[in-house]
């Protein structure tokens, strides 16, 4: 008997290794060239923008008279004391918006990750199904939604739930159209599958094992979460979090038709200085200003969250 | 060894049973674990082995029937609340904490503040003390397989589960860890419910055996007497090796310490009274079993020299196959098709090979009787019938 369930597993034929041997004296170029791809791409696509961007940033002129490099970085200085508002209001509504989008979408991911059972699917696929719309109708179509007198402000209204929010200054007196609320509603909804798809990966990656371990542990399901669900889904949460966060902050679709003047955001002002101001340094300028500063803010989070060999 | 003195870590399973829409997992089951038990439910998958043990988890709420604690009814307690531990197949260690942390979980989810000196003793015990800030990843099977029992066994539960714990591990390991279970629970006197689909670990490690079958538990007992006492075709079958004759009782006996002389196409066999488990009046059907390695094998030459009052069965070796400490034959007999005889290579007979024509013979005291009412072939495949006990469950 155990001589039939027990027998060691059968040793790879000796030898194996032989043939190995020939296609190595092909030089060592070829992991090179296996890479080229991948330079080019990064050199067409991301490299050689940057770099255009980045001499466009340092030149002065006019498009009258044309735009020369004059390695004028005080462009940058102005830049950020000029529109250092709508950046802080940038950081901020992205800020909020991805806060709101991870206690909508946590809910909803750990649910079709582990109760939705045969609707997972389903779900998944209604989850995604709002792209089948432009992104510019769905941000219109809120505009209906909370538009003035509209059944969604009245309610609230009923609610007093503006007068909260006009207390936190998101709101101003019973309308939300035109306020940072509606802006960061629009935020919120359009960013939220890319929350919600990271999040479940990661949720759906955890062995159910370790819940039953874990109460078999003598933690109750509320401790389960804190202590074995919740640090498990952070890779989830990081990535969901920066998916949102990111393209948050450079959005400008959701502050110009859901906001107003007073809720413009740095998208916004680029948009402006590149298409009706024609100032493409400042425009340049500002982009590399977010850019960095993303890249600050990300390189600080994903240190801080500890996440790195969760991965 | 299995004596209770005080009923305070009994583990009692009354009527319990299990059923997912149409298949019942697990019939209604009577089970009691005596206290500093090393008790094993054995079977293939399917069984209702894990299902029976994660009942008692309280991974798994029973569709009928209670589970006591001592006494304690913890039936309807979530397993949160159940002085019961866990060591879980996979292990199912938590891959974002420490060694350390995953030892100290249970301690700290019971709000010990200082765990340190209990964690620091309990690795030394599974001798993993150097590895402590380890992520368990980076440890190797045998390892993993030691933080497991550690994080369990330091909450000093009344009952430790073990649900098929060394079945990830190769075999030299899995011997190793047999043997320091055994130690650890001797050391411990906690009581140990094992699951395992592996006959030699349950023989070796537990006290009391369960070998369940089809969601019911077909045998339970001492290793050593489910060996020689087996009372179903399965239990014959799924624990070593068993070969069966059909034969029919010619006579009787008046007491029960008497012999019944059974017949057996030509042969007359003596089976101990005592020791069939079918019906013993004359005429009745039973299968006669016995053991390979209880069969002695003379060649026909020397016949005269067997001492009487052995069973006696002729037959040809058809196949025979060196294994080191024994040789296997299988021999052809008008009553059996094939034989399996296991014989010690002491003194080998060279002219026992295929095609000779053989004697064997046993002491009838290694006769066992039974119901000749029930498949032969139950449980043949033993520990590799995986397939077989699924279809059976499934049907």
């Amino acid at each position: 008997m155990t001589t039939v369930t027990d027998a060691p597993p059968p040793k790879a034929p000796a030898g194996e290794d032989a043939p190995a041997r020939g296609p190595r004296k092909r030089g060592r170029l070829v992991p090179y060239w296996l890479l080229l791809p991948g330079i080019l791409w990064l050199l067409v696509f991301f490299a050689l923008p940057l770099v255009y961007q980045a001499s466009t940033s340092v030149q002065t002129g006019s498009l009258e008279e044309g735009f020369k490099v004059t390695w004028h970085f005080a462009t940058y200085w102005e830049a950020l004391t000029d529109y250092w508002p709508q950046f802080l209001r940038s950081v901020l509504y992205a800020g909020a918006a991805t806060v709101l989008c991870l206690l909508l979408g946590y809910p909803l991911a750990y649910l079709i990750a582990f109760r939705a059972g045969r609707w997972r699917n389903v779900i998944l696929v209604l989850v995604i199904a709002p792209f089948f719309t432009s992104f510019l109708i769905r941000t219109l179509a809120w505009k209906t939604i909370l538009a003035d007198g509209g059944p969604v402000v009245d309610a609230l209204n009923s609610l007093h739930v503006l007068d909260v929010t006009s207390w936190l200054g998101v709101t101003a007196g019973d309308r939300v159209l035109a306020t940072p609320l509606a802006v960061i509603c629009g935020l919120t909804y359009n960013f939220l599958p890319f929350m919600i798809l990271p999040l479940y990966t990661s949720l759906e990656r955890i062995d159910g094992r370790l819940h039953e371990a874990a109460g078999d542990l003598y933690a109750k399901p509320s401790t389960t979460f804190r202590k074995v669900t919740f640090p498990l889904s952070m890779p989830g949460v990081v990535s969901g979090t920066l998916l949102t966060f990111i393209p948050a902050a450079g959005d400008y679709v959701n502050a110009d038709l859901l906001g107003s003047t007073d809720t413009r955001m740095v998208g916004n002002v680029i948009q402006t200085q590149f298409l009706r101001i024609l100032d493409y340094p400042t425009a340049a300028a500002l982009s590399f200003i977010l850019m960095a500063a993303i890249l600050f803010m990300v390189t600080f989070y994903i240190r801080k969250s500890g996440t790195e060999d969760l991965v | 060894m299995t004596s209770a003195q005080e009923t305070g870590g009994d583990v009692r399973l009354t009527g319990i049973s299990k059923t997912y829409g149409s298949f019942t997992a697990v019939h209604p089951l009577d089970l009691t674990v005596p206290q500093g038990s090393f008790f094993a439910l054995l079977g293939a998958s399917g069984c209702g082995k894990t299902t029976t043990l994660r009942m008692i988890a309280g991974l798994e709420e029973p569709s009928s029937g209670t589970v006591h604690l001592g006494d304690q009814d913890v039936t309807a307690l979530p397993p949160y609340k159940r002085p019961v531990n866990t060591v879980f197949q996979s292990y199912a260690l938590f891959p974002h904490l420490d060694i350390f942390e995953n030892v100290a979980f249970g301690l700290r989810r019971r709000g010990i503040k200082s765990v340190k000196n209990q964690v620091g003793d309990m690795l030394d015990l599974v001798q993993l003390g150097e590895q402590a800030r380890k992520k368990p990843h980076q440890l190797s099977g045998g390892q993993q397989q030691r933080v497991a029992v550690a994080r369990a066994l330091i909450n000093h539960p009344k009952v430790l589960l073990l649900d098929e714990p060394l079945g990830a591990l190769d075999l030299k390991l899995r011997r190793q860890m047999q043997l320091e279970l055994k130690r650890i629970q001797t050391e411990v006197g906690i009581t140990f419910v094992h699951v395992t689909h592996d006959q030699e670990e349950a023989m070796t490690m537990a006290d009391t055996v369960a070998v369940m079958n089809g969601g019911r538990v077909e045998q339970l007992g001492a290793p050593a007497d489910l060996y020689e006492n087996p009372r179903t075709t399965f239990v014959a079958n799924f624990l070593g090796t068993s070969n069966f004759i059909e034969a029919e009782i010619q006579a009787g006996a008046a007491r029960s310490g008497d012999d019944l002389v059974l017949k057996a196409g030509d042969c007359k066999l003596t089976l101990p009274a005592a020791r069939c488990g079918g019906p013993a009046t004359t005429g009745g059907k039973v299968l006669v079993g016995v053991r390979p390695e209880k069969i002695s094998l003379t060649h026909a030459d020397d016949a005269g020299q067997i001492p009487e009052g052995r069973n006696r069965i002729t037959g040809r070796i058809a196949d025979s196959s060196f294994i080191g400490v024994s040789t296997q034959y299988v021999v052809h007999s008008p009553v059996c098709p094939s034989f399996e005889v296991y014989a010690q290579n002491v003194e080998r007979d060279t002219r026992l090979v295929p095609g000779a024509e053989v004697v064997l013979h046993w002491n009838p005291a290694h006769t066992f009787g039974l119901d000749a009412a029930q498949s032969l072939l139950a449980g043949t495949t033993g520990s590799a019938g995986v397939e077989k006990v699924e279809e059976d469950a499934s049907a």
